[in-house]
Protein backbone atom coordinates (compact mmCIF):
# COMPACT_ATOMS: atom_id res chain seq x y z
CA UNK A 1 0.00 0.00 0.00
CA UNK A 2 1.39 3.35 -0.99
CA UNK A 3 -0.09 6.58 0.26
CA UNK A 4 0.49 9.75 -1.70
CA UNK A 5 -0.45 13.07 -0.11
CA UNK A 6 0.05 16.46 -1.73
CA UNK A 7 -1.04 19.89 -0.50
CA UNK A 8 -0.41 22.79 -2.88
CA UNK A 9 -1.86 25.77 -4.72
CA UNK A 10 -1.58 24.34 -8.22
CA UNK A 11 -4.47 22.61 -9.97
CA UNK A 12 -4.38 18.87 -10.69
CA UNK A 13 -5.30 16.59 -13.59
CA UNK A 14 -7.23 13.56 -12.35
CA UNK A 15 -6.67 11.62 -15.58
CA UNK A 16 -2.91 12.02 -15.35
CA UNK A 17 -2.93 11.10 -11.66
CA UNK A 18 -4.91 7.89 -12.26
CA UNK A 19 -2.65 6.96 -15.15
CA UNK A 20 0.41 7.38 -12.91
CA UNK A 21 -1.15 5.30 -10.09
CA UNK A 22 -2.08 2.44 -12.43
CA UNK A 23 1.24 2.43 -14.28
CA UNK A 24 2.68 -1.07 -14.46
CA UNK A 25 0.30 -2.64 -11.92
CA UNK A 26 -1.97 -5.19 -13.62
CA UNK A 27 -3.29 -6.33 -10.21
CA UNK A 28 -5.43 -3.17 -10.08
CA UNK A 29 -8.97 -4.03 -11.11
CA UNK A 30 -10.74 -0.97 -9.71
CA UNK A 31 -10.08 2.76 -9.38
CA UNK A 32 -12.47 4.96 -7.40
CA UNK A 33 -12.05 8.71 -7.33
CA UNK A 34 -13.72 11.77 -5.86
CA UNK A 35 -13.30 15.43 -6.75
CA UNK A 36 -14.61 18.30 -4.60
CA UNK A 37 -15.17 21.65 -6.34
CA UNK A 38 -15.90 25.25 -5.33
CA UNK A 39 -19.62 26.06 -5.63
CA UNK A 40 -20.92 29.54 -6.48
CA UNK A 41 -23.52 29.46 -3.67
CA UNK A 42 -23.19 28.65 0.04
CA UNK A 43 -25.71 29.26 2.84
CA UNK A 44 -27.87 31.20 0.38
CA UNK A 45 -25.14 33.67 -0.66
CA UNK A 46 -23.13 34.01 -3.86
CA UNK A 47 -19.51 33.07 -3.33
CA UNK A 48 -17.02 35.07 -5.41
CA UNK A 49 -13.71 33.85 -4.05
CA UNK A 50 -12.64 31.24 -1.55
CA UNK A 51 -9.41 31.15 0.44
CA UNK A 52 -8.12 27.87 1.88
CA UNK A 53 -5.77 27.92 4.86
CA UNK A 54 -4.12 24.88 6.47
CA UNK A 55 -1.73 23.88 9.25
CA UNK A 56 1.44 22.84 7.40
CA UNK A 57 2.95 19.64 8.74
CA UNK A 58 -0.11 18.49 10.66
CA UNK A 59 -2.19 18.46 7.48
CA UNK A 60 0.08 16.01 5.69
CA UNK A 61 0.46 13.81 8.79
CA UNK A 62 -3.28 13.70 9.37
CA UNK A 63 -4.02 12.81 5.72
CA UNK A 64 -1.40 10.04 5.84
CA UNK A 65 -2.97 8.67 9.03
CA UNK A 66 -6.44 8.66 7.41
CA UNK A 67 -5.10 6.78 4.36
CA UNK A 68 -3.32 4.28 6.63
CA UNK A 69 -6.60 3.68 8.53
CA UNK A 70 -8.36 3.07 5.20
CA UNK A 71 -5.77 0.49 4.19
CA UNK A 72 -6.17 -1.24 7.57
CA UNK A 73 -9.91 -1.57 6.93
CA UNK A 74 -9.94 -2.54 3.25
CA UNK A 75 -7.75 -4.50 0.83
CA UNK A 76 -6.50 -1.60 -1.27
CA UNK A 77 -3.30 -0.84 -3.21
CA UNK A 78 -2.73 2.90 -3.48
CA UNK A 79 -4.32 6.02 -2.09
CA UNK A 80 -3.82 9.54 -3.40
CA UNK A 81 -5.07 12.72 -1.76
CA UNK A 82 -4.45 16.13 -3.33
CA UNK A 83 -5.81 19.18 -1.53
CA UNK A 84 -5.39 22.69 -2.88
CA UNK A 85 -4.75 25.75 -0.71
CA UNK A 86 -4.75 29.51 -1.28
CA UNK A 87 -7.18 31.43 -3.41
CA UNK A 88 -9.83 29.49 -5.36
CA UNK A 89 -12.94 30.51 -7.26
CA UNK A 90 -16.21 28.80 -8.25
CA UNK A 91 -15.67 25.91 -10.71
CA UNK A 92 -12.14 25.31 -9.37
CA UNK A 93 -11.21 21.86 -8.12
CA UNK A 94 -10.40 21.80 -4.37
CA UNK A 95 -9.62 18.21 -3.50
CA UNK A 96 -9.28 14.78 -5.03
CA UNK A 97 -9.11 11.31 -3.51
CA UNK A 98 -8.16 8.26 -5.58
CA UNK A 99 -8.05 4.66 -4.36
CA UNK A 100 -7.00 1.55 -6.29
CA UNK A 101 -7.84 -2.04 -5.43
CA UNK A 102 -8.45 -5.44 -7.04
CA UNK A 103 -12.25 -5.17 -6.76
CA UNK A 104 -14.62 -2.22 -6.76
CA UNK A 105 -16.20 -2.52 -3.31
CA UNK A 106 -12.96 -1.80 -1.46
CA UNK A 107 -12.10 1.25 -3.60
CA UNK A 108 -15.60 2.73 -3.32
CA UNK A 109 -15.72 2.36 0.46
CA UNK A 110 -12.15 3.50 1.12
CA UNK A 111 -12.59 6.58 -1.09
CA UNK A 112 -15.71 7.65 0.80
CA UNK A 113 -14.11 6.89 4.17
CA UNK A 114 -11.04 9.00 3.36
CA UNK A 115 -13.18 11.91 2.21
CA UNK A 116 -15.50 11.74 5.26
CA UNK A 117 -12.52 11.71 7.64
CA UNK A 118 -10.71 14.44 5.71
CA UNK A 119 -13.74 16.72 6.17
CA UNK A 120 -13.68 16.34 9.96
CA UNK A 121 -10.00 15.76 10.81
CA UNK A 122 -7.65 17.38 8.29
CA UNK A 123 -6.74 20.91 9.42
CA UNK A 124 -8.04 23.01 6.53
CA UNK A 125 -10.24 26.09 6.84
CA UNK A 126 -12.26 27.92 4.19
CA UNK A 127 -12.88 31.65 4.12
CA UNK A 128 -15.29 32.87 1.47
CA UNK A 129 -16.07 36.26 -0.06
CA UNK A 130 -19.77 37.02 -0.48
CA UNK A 131 -21.65 40.25 -1.32
CA UNK A 132 -21.92 40.74 2.50
CA UNK A 133 -18.14 40.56 2.98
CA UNK A 134 -15.67 37.88 3.99
CA UNK A 135 -16.56 35.06 6.38
CA UNK A 136 -15.05 31.86 7.70
CA UNK A 137 -17.10 28.80 6.80
CA UNK A 138 -18.61 27.05 9.83
CA UNK A 139 -18.13 23.33 10.40
CA UNK A 140 -21.25 21.31 9.56
CA UNK A 141 -22.77 18.72 11.87
CA UNK A 142 -23.68 16.71 8.74
CA UNK A 143 -19.95 16.17 8.16
CA UNK A 144 -19.47 14.90 11.72
CA UNK A 145 -22.36 12.47 11.22
CA UNK A 146 -20.83 11.23 7.94
CA UNK A 147 -17.52 10.45 9.67
CA UNK A 148 -19.27 8.97 12.71
CA UNK A 149 -21.06 6.26 10.75
CA UNK A 150 -17.72 4.54 9.93
CA UNK A 151 -17.27 3.86 13.65
CA UNK A 152 -20.34 1.60 13.78
CA UNK B 1 10.51 26.56 29.81
CA UNK B 2 8.57 27.85 26.84
CA UNK B 3 6.11 26.40 24.35
CA UNK B 4 5.18 27.60 20.89
CA UNK B 5 1.56 28.66 20.54
CA UNK B 6 0.05 28.50 17.06
CA UNK B 7 -3.31 30.10 16.21
CA UNK B 8 -5.02 29.31 12.92
CA UNK B 9 -7.80 30.57 10.65
CA UNK B 10 -10.52 32.59 12.39
CA UNK B 11 -8.77 32.40 15.77
CA UNK B 12 -5.53 33.76 14.26
CA UNK B 13 -7.50 36.74 12.96
CA UNK B 14 -9.37 37.27 16.25
CA UNK B 15 -6.19 37.12 18.37
CA UNK B 16 -4.14 39.13 15.87
CA UNK B 17 -1.20 36.72 16.15
CA UNK B 18 -0.29 33.51 14.33
CA UNK B 19 2.55 32.24 16.50
CA UNK B 20 4.06 33.19 19.86
CA UNK B 21 6.48 31.86 22.45
CA UNK B 22 4.65 31.27 25.74
CA UNK B 23 6.51 30.93 29.06
CA UNK B 24 5.25 27.97 31.10
CA UNK B 25 4.87 28.35 34.85
CA UNK B 26 4.81 25.39 37.26
CA UNK B 27 1.00 25.41 37.46
CA UNK B 28 0.55 25.16 33.68
CA UNK B 29 1.03 21.45 33.05
CA UNK B 30 -2.07 20.56 30.99
CA UNK B 31 -3.98 21.97 28.02
CA UNK B 32 -6.81 22.91 30.41
CA UNK B 33 -4.43 24.95 32.61
CA UNK B 34 -2.95 26.62 29.52
CA UNK B 35 -6.42 27.57 28.28
CA UNK B 36 -7.27 29.02 31.71
CA UNK B 37 -4.10 31.15 31.56
CA UNK B 38 -4.93 32.37 28.06
CA UNK B 39 -8.50 33.27 29.09
CA UNK B 40 -7.06 35.54 31.79
CA UNK B 41 -5.73 37.78 29.01
CA UNK B 42 -9.36 38.83 28.51
CA UNK B 43 -10.75 40.25 25.27
CA UNK B 44 -10.86 37.89 22.29
CA UNK B 45 -8.96 35.19 24.24
CA UNK B 46 -11.56 35.09 27.03
CA UNK B 47 -14.38 35.16 24.51
CA UNK B 48 -13.17 32.60 21.96
CA UNK B 49 -11.68 30.13 24.46
CA UNK B 50 -14.63 30.26 26.87
CA UNK B 51 -15.94 26.86 27.94
CA UNK B 52 -18.52 25.56 25.53
CA UNK B 53 -17.03 27.39 22.51
CA UNK B 54 -16.09 25.14 19.58
CA UNK B 55 -12.33 24.96 19.12
CA UNK B 56 -9.69 22.24 18.93
CA UNK B 57 -6.24 21.91 20.47
CA UNK B 58 -3.33 19.99 18.92
CA UNK B 59 -0.13 19.25 20.84
CA UNK B 60 2.80 18.55 18.53
CA UNK B 61 0.30 18.28 15.66
CA UNK B 62 -1.99 15.67 17.23
CA UNK B 63 -5.48 16.70 18.33
CA UNK B 64 -5.78 16.08 22.08
CA UNK B 65 -8.30 16.34 24.90
CA UNK B 66 -7.90 19.11 27.45
CA UNK B 67 -6.41 16.82 30.11
CA UNK B 68 -3.38 16.23 27.85
CA UNK B 69 -0.04 17.29 29.43
CA UNK B 70 1.94 20.26 28.16
CA UNK B 71 5.74 20.22 28.34
CA UNK B 72 8.47 22.74 27.52
CA UNK B 73 9.27 22.64 23.81
CA UNK B 74 5.78 21.56 22.76
CA UNK B 75 3.97 23.16 19.85
CA UNK B 76 0.39 23.83 20.94
CA UNK B 77 -2.04 24.83 18.19
CA UNK B 78 -5.53 26.17 18.84
CA UNK B 79 -7.95 26.31 15.92
CA UNK B 80 -11.64 26.25 14.93
CA UNK B 81 -13.36 23.03 13.82
CA UNK B 82 -11.98 22.16 10.36
CA UNK B 83 -13.82 22.95 7.11
CA UNK B 84 -11.71 21.56 4.26
CA UNK B 85 -12.61 19.28 1.40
Amino acid sequence: MTCHVRVHEADFDLGAEIKALRLGNPAIGAVASFIGCVRDMNEGDCVGLMYLEHYPGMTERELEKICAEASDRWEIFDTLVIHRIGELKPLDQIVCVVVTSAHRGESFSACQFIMDYLKTRAPFWKRESTPHGERWVDARTKDDAAAERWKQ
Amino acid sequence: MTIQLVFLARLRERFGVSREAFALTADIDTVAALLAALRKRGGAFAEELAEGRAFRVAVNQDVVTFDHPVHAGDEVAIFPPVTGG
